[in-house]
């Protein structure tokens, strides 16, 4: 069923605005609103086209007027993010990712005309640990989550649709389990990480990374969109890059902290406005997460079209990250090397 | 065989034929080309190695296994260790298919695992497909920092049936330690005696998954660090499952700390077929333990068998 009226929510940042933009683009699709508390950026609502923009807060009861009004029959909800507004936005964002859900549901549950809803979730839901099996399945669950931050309200987020998908079953609820976004575009807590000339790491571990590119997660979301697959699927490219396998790939310089100093170190980053990372995230960057996508490849139908790797090269590329050792100098050296060994043989 | 006949690897006269044929066929700058030294060779390998670290160009697998970091730095350390302190001897590596999945189920014992660590080795460079076993280790292991990350990094990935069944499955050779630390850590009087193997996990991935199990008996490795006490309170401290005393640690401090000279022998027993059962084979829980008891019986009447054959712990 290809749907009439579709409103996408966290339309004023990356994944929301693109996608509003590809719907927009979609002749079938009737009508496009796009909900957010704040405007997209200038450039991306020109992309956005024929999409309306609405600013309500999700947070608010008004967001049901605005469904049954439109006569909504699609939401996707692209809203629950990671990054918070700024140093103090923490609290906010919780609130936008929980209370905004829950809003969000319940305004959905009452307008009959709802026929399908996709959330954007997160393997972070799986947690990280040491105690966890290599790869995650969508039916395993997580040994210890953290008392709070992003991992947490995910897993609050998810368990919200549960629920609603109980009271509605006549709803087909699709549920997408994202592993990291990475891309020349997208602007996440991890690109701007791995941007850092010095890329602090913890010392001793040495996690393992799944990305997925960020034009691949605007496919799998478009074809949720357009396509009844019910169900929760994991989304993330295929292969693994290890952590500071990645950041030799960026031509950074890796810092690894002892354990008992990552919380100041972390700090430092947050107030200097650089990376902000919660205790959820910095566990993952001690282990890692790495999840099975055989579902989505075999009942979703979709296999990404960049792997980790070439995900990642794409986002060096993108950025113009300039590696600080240039590898012509390594080249240079190793021939140098190879043709004094010629001569003293 | 009826035309087999001794073909000697170094044949003097054909040696010298040979070396004299090329001299003739050969120019003269070819010749030096061909007589490229050992040592030069190595270094290219080692710079393309180096410069492959720098730039991360190299594959990792999804339970984090690097090959390339593991067979040139890794694996090379342990060649000494393997040929010339322990003198290891693998007995019936044919047991071990060239390809496929397959489990290997082993006895534990050393203080140390170094037993994990040699036999690892021994497949990878003595087996016709050097294939390199996947190990199955404890959660202590991967918490622990460093070694977590070079344990994920040589191939060894967490003990539990979802990594054990994903890994037989993409037909990988995994090796298992069932006696876990009760057989690591138990005292020398008890060596060679085959502790508790587990809740027989292994046995019920192998059945999911139809891969043989190759019961594997390692002698000479309990002799290596005798543990004669254990120091609870500092093991509880340390968060270790136990603090070894042997005769030489921590009495000696560091030079206790270097493995006795044992001989060892490494034999891999007949494959054990676990796709016979059918379907469900897994959900019965008496299979699962009979199973256990016939790899375990196989393994210890192996052991003792290994064991009356040797005449001297430490010459074999």
């Amino acid at each position: 069923m290809t749907p009439k009226v579709v409103l996408v929510t966290g339309v004023s940042r990356f994944l929301g605005g693109h996608l509003a933009a590809r719907f927009a683009a979609n002749p079938d699709i009737e009508r496009v609103l796009g909900v957010d508390t704040e405007p997209p950026p200038r450039d991306l609502l020109r992309r956005m086209g024929r999409a309306e923009f609405v600013r309500a807060d999700i947070r608010n009861p008004l967001i049901s007027k605005v469904i049954s009004t439109a006569n909504v029959d699609t939401v996707v909800h692209a809203s629950v993010t990671a990054s918070p507004a700024g140093p103090t936005g923490r609290t906010v964002m919780k609130e936008m990712n929980v209370i905004g859900t829950m809003q969000l549901l319940a305004a959905c549950q009452k307008s009959p005309k709802v026929q399908k809803l996709v959330v954007k979730s997160t393997s972070a839901v799986y947690g990280s640990s040491s105690r966890d099996p290599a790869v995650f399945t969508e039916d395993m669950g997580p040994k210890d989550l953290p008392s709070s931050g992003y991992a947490k309200d995910a897993v609050e987020v998810e368990g919200y649709v549960r629920g609603f998908g109980r009271r509605r079953p006549d709803v087909n609820v699709t549920t997408l389990r994202f592993t990291n976004f990475i891309g020349p575009r997208i602007d996440t807590v991890l690109t701007r990480y791995f941007a850092l000339p010095v890329v602090p790491t913890v010392l001793g571990y040495d996690a393992r990374v799944q990305l997925l590119h960020s034009e691949d997660a605007l496919a799998v979301l478009e074809r949720a969109t357009l396509h009844d697959l019910p169900g929760v699927f994991n989304v993330g490219g295929d292969g693994v890059l290890l952590l500071s396998q990645a950041i030799r790939r960026a031509g950074r310089l890796n810092l690894p902290v002892p354990s008992g100093a990552v919380p100041t170190v972390g700090g430092f980053f947050r107030s200097a406005r650089l990376v902000d990372f919660s205790p959820d995230q910095m566990r993952f960057l001690n282990w890692g997460r790495v999840i099975d996508t055989t579902l989505l490849k075999k009942e979703f139908g979709f296999t990404p079209r960049w792997t980790t790797q070439q995900a990642f090269d794409d986002y060096v590329s993108g950025r113009g990250l300039k590696p600080l050792i240039d590898p012509e100098t390594i080249d240079a050296a190793e021939r140098g090397i190879l043709d004094a060994a010629a001569r003293f043989r | 065989m009826a035309g087999a006949r001794v073909i000697p690897l170094h044949d003097p006269e054909r040696d010298a034929a040979r070396r004299s044929r090329h001299v003739e066929v050969v120019p003269e700058p070819e010749q030096q080309q061909s007589a490229t030294p050992d040592w030069e060779r190595r270094l290219t390998d080692l710079l393309s190695f180096a410069r492959r670290r720098i730039a991360g160009d190299y594959q990792v697998d999804e339970f984090g296994f690097d090959r390339d970091l593991t067979e040139n730095v890794l694996m090379p350390p342990l060649k000494p260790l393997y040929e010339k302190w322990f003198r290891v001897e693998t007995i019936g590596l044919n047991n071990i298919p060239a390809a496929g999945g397959a489990l290997i189920v082993a006895n534990h014992s050393g203080t140390v695992p170094l037993d994990a660590l040699m036999t690892s080795f021994g497949i990878a460079s003595e087996h016709p497909a050097h294939r390199h076993m996947r190990m199955l280790g404890a959660d202590l292991v991967f918490r622990t920092p460093v070694l977590g990350a070079l344990a994920r990094k040589s191939g060894q990935t967490l003990a539990c049936n979802p990594d054990a069944e994903r890994l037989l499955s993409s037909g990988e050779l995994v090796g298992v330690w069932p006696e876990g630390f009760k057989g690591v850590g138990k005292p020398f009087k008890d060596r060679y005696k085959l502790q508790r193997f587990g809740r027989g996990g292994f046995v019920s991935a192998a059945l999911k998954t139809g891969a043989p199990i190759i019961p594997c008996s390692i002698v000479g490795a309990e002799e290596i660090y005798p543990m004669i006490g254990d120091i609870k309170a500092l093991a509880r401290l340390l968060g270790f499952p136990y603090f070894p005393v042997t005769p030489f640690f921590p009495l000696l401090g560091p030079l206790g700390a270097i493995p006795l000279p044992s001989k060892w022998y490494i034999e891999f027993g007949e494959p054990i077929r676990t796709d016979v059962f059918g379907e469900n084979a897994a959900d019965d829980p008496m299979l699962v333990f009979n199973l256990t008891d016939q790899v375990r019986e196989t393994i210890q009447q192996t052991l003792y068998r290994l064991l009356t054959q040797r005449r001297n712990v430490f010459l074999g």
